[in-house]
């Protein structure tokens, strides 16, 4: 019973931190413009991508609740988070097309006649159900990692860009041998050595791509260095820490969100890559689209499965590039002025 | 004569292709309480550097090789990082040029003075804010109270550059140094700014060093002036007799190109050539290249300082002849 209660922990910590994040913006002027700005300009790609954050938080929470008279005791331990539960039961024996009464081969009656609006996969599951399950793991799989990858990326890009001398040759030498190795054949290797697993993909999507975001910050912070401001703190007396910590990081806050909202389809769609190579996260959509596969030679064709992993990637993406596109419109430095 | 900043012999080198080479070399400067005085200077003379020497804030690779500087009795060349971090904003301030940049784009401004306050005095935030309220009082920024709370960005350029300068002021610095305060402003601004100083000086009794190629700047605010030429201070003075009757040729001619004293429809005079780069100046005087009264001595020796009167030196060897004969 340990499981449940660290999802559930983890699941309140995120929203808990989430509100955190949500009161700290609204406290600072700029980002309460900027945010501002951007739900006026991109309210549906806002509303997809938190319907999306909604369903991987309700896939979180656990449910924890007896077993009731006449259930399937195995699939209530299974089914640990609220989809789940929502789900339970839904099982047929093999594939059903979306809205059928009766099995796709062979015509047997369903056990739930025109209730899966996506039909079943090859083991009777509910494609639907399997989609919403895909969510949390597309914003895990995108999150996660960019959450290991920018502390990285900015420790080693700011203080290279910052103290330079034998610090960033350091950096700038891991950089480089890094960004001259094929990058998948690294993340492939990584993944084999640490074993698969949600986290292992992560770590090895992080170490192959936290280099480009570290050139990023080490440049921008190398010019901030040389800014009048910085100076002037310095002629005031300020250590250098603290203008790290006030004068530089603030500075490269909005390379930061831009940076994130890209870096996030990107990782997402690389797991779908590694999905298919066979060393994916499971549950994903990628693997989704993988087993779909085959279906797609079978005759009647299995298109069901395919369209619905393919069509909540695409959505998750779209909704993603789009907020991403206005983000970098309105934190752009050049445009910030216009804009704020 | 008492003063707060006494600067002897400051070298600061940078490396070049052919080796370190001192981008100001020698500088002598004295700076009595509540006085101005004014480094004049073309574009890459080194009147910059030296202001940055004296902080001890030279960017690397710069360095500074020799020189003593003592403020308020105390020599600082030689204190340990952490100890130059306190003198810096209590002792000595500086602002910069550009008002633009000088400025936390994403930090309200008030919040800049409040830091520079909590910097150098204990006390609590509130307390530090009155006296940032206080500051922008003293600045004379309009709706103070509001345009504590204002972003940078918000601010014009006047106003922005009079941020700046409370934040200088904040840790009551006996010396303030000001690299080009005006520049990038314009006029009727520039006019406000230096009114100022002028004001908050007289209020503070702090001293200025005024870093400056414009020299009408120097004619409002110096008392001194100090004109300096490929890293070194060719000749210093008291205004009136630097701007009014200035011996080196260098001064004479920068003099003679100013704009207001030309005649309407004459060619305004220059000065033929441009500074030479550091690491090419010539042997001997280093204006022997450009001076219309170079003898043969110039190009073989370099001229000692030519005591003129009790306040004005001039380095040149055609001065110390007149003087002589």
């Amino acid at each position: 019973m340990q499981a449940w209660l660290i999802s559930n922990l983890v699941a309140g910590a995120l929203f808990a931190g989430g509100i955190a994040l949500g009161v700290a913006v609204r406290r600072n002027r700029l980002w309460r413009e900027a945010t501002g700005e951007l739900a006026r300009r991109r309210p549906v790609a806002l509303g997809v991508i938190a319907l999306f954050v909604g369903v991987a938080l309700l896939d979180s929470v656990a449910w924890v609740g007896g077993v009731e008279a006449g259930e399937d005791v195995v699939a209530v331990l299974e089914a640990q988070s609220v989809i789940d539960r929502a789900f339970l039961g839904f099982q047929e024996k093999s594939y059903s097309a979306p809205f059928a009464s009766a099995e796709f081969y062979g015509g047997a009656r369903l056990a739930h006649p025109g209730r899966h609006p996506l039909g079943t996969d090859i083991l009777g599951r509910d494609v639907l159900y399997l989609t919403l399950k895909g969510a949390r793991v597309a914003l895990l799989i995108g999150g996660l990692t960019s959450l290991i990858t920018i502390p990285l990326a900015l420790l080693f890009g700011v203080s290279a860009g910052y103290f330079g001398g034998r610090i960033d040759d350091v950096v700038f030498f891991v950089m480089s041998t890094l960004a001259s190795m094929p990058g998948l054949l690294l993340l492939i290797a990584l993944i084999m050595a640490m074993g698969r697993s949600t986290l292992s993909v992560c770590i090895a999507l992080a170490v192959t791509g936290w280099v480009g975001f570290c050139r990023l910050a080490r440049g921008e912070t190398l010019k901030l260095r040389e800014l009048d401001y910085v100076q002037a703190a310095r002629a005031l007396g300020v250590s250098e820490p603290r203008i790290i910590l006030r004068h530089i990081l603030p500075n490269l806050m909005h390379l930061v969100v831009v940076t994130f909202v890209l870096m996030f389809s990107g990782l997402v769609l690389s797991e779908a890559i590694l999905s298919w190579l066979g060393i994916g996260v499971d549950g994903s959509w990628g693997q989704m689209i993988d087993r779909a596969r085959d279906e797609l030679s079978r005759d009647p064709i299995i298109w069901w499965n395919l369209s619905a992993a393919g069509a909540a990637l695409f959505v998750l993406l779209l909704a993603v590039n789009f907020v991403g596109d206005a983000v970098r419109d309105i934190l752009d430095p050049r445009t910030l002025r216009e804009n704020l | 004569m008492s003063s707060v900043l006494e600067v002897e012999g400051l070298a600061t080198s940078f490396p070049m292709e052919r080796g370190r080479v001192a981008v100001v070399d020698g500088v002598d400067l004295c700076l009595a309480r509540g006085e101005t005085l004014a480094l004049v200077g073309e574009s890459g003379c080194g009147k910059s550097v030296t202001a940055l020497s004296i902080l001890r804030l030279v960017p690397k690779p710069g360095r500074i090789e020799a020189g003593r500087v003592r403020l308020g009795g105390r020599e600082i060349q030689g204190l340990p990082v952490t100890e130059m971090r306190r003198v810096r904003g209590r002792e000595i301030s500086m602002i910069f040029q550009e008002p633009q940049t000088s400025l936390n784009p994403v930090v309200r401004v008030g919040a800049q003075v409040v830091e520079a306050i909590r910097l150098h005095e204990r006390g609590s935030r509130e307390a530090a804010r009155a006296r940032a309220l206080e500051l922008f009082e003293r600045v004379r920024i309009p709706d103070a109270a509001e345009r504590l709370d204002a972003y940078p960005h918000e601010l014009s350029g006047g106003l922005k550059q009079r941020v700046v300068i409370a934040m200088a002021l904040a840790a009551h610095p006996k010396v303030l140094v000001a690299d080009e305060p005006t520049t990038a402003l314009d006029v009727t601004i520039q006019a406000q700014i230096l009114e100022l100083l002028r004001e908050l000086q007289r209020e503070l009794g702090m001293a200025i060093l005024l870093i400056t190629h414009d020299l009408g700047v120097v004619n409002e605010l110096a008392d001194r002036v100090a004109v300096m030429y490929a890293g070194r201070i060719v000749e210093a003075g008291t205004r009136a007799e630097v701007l009014g009757q200035p011996r080196h040729p260098y001064t004479q001619a920068l003099l003679r190109s100013m704009p207001a004293l030309a005649k309407r429809g004459e060619r305004l005079a220059e000065i033929p050539g441009t500074v030479p780069w550091p690491g090419n100046w010539p042997a001997g005087c280093r204006f022997s290249t450009r001076c219309p009264r170079v003898m043969d001595v110039c190009r073989a020796r370099e001229p000692e300082a030519t005591r003129l009167s009790p306040t004005h030196t001039a380095r040149c060897f055609a001065v110390a002849q007149e003087l002589a004969t």
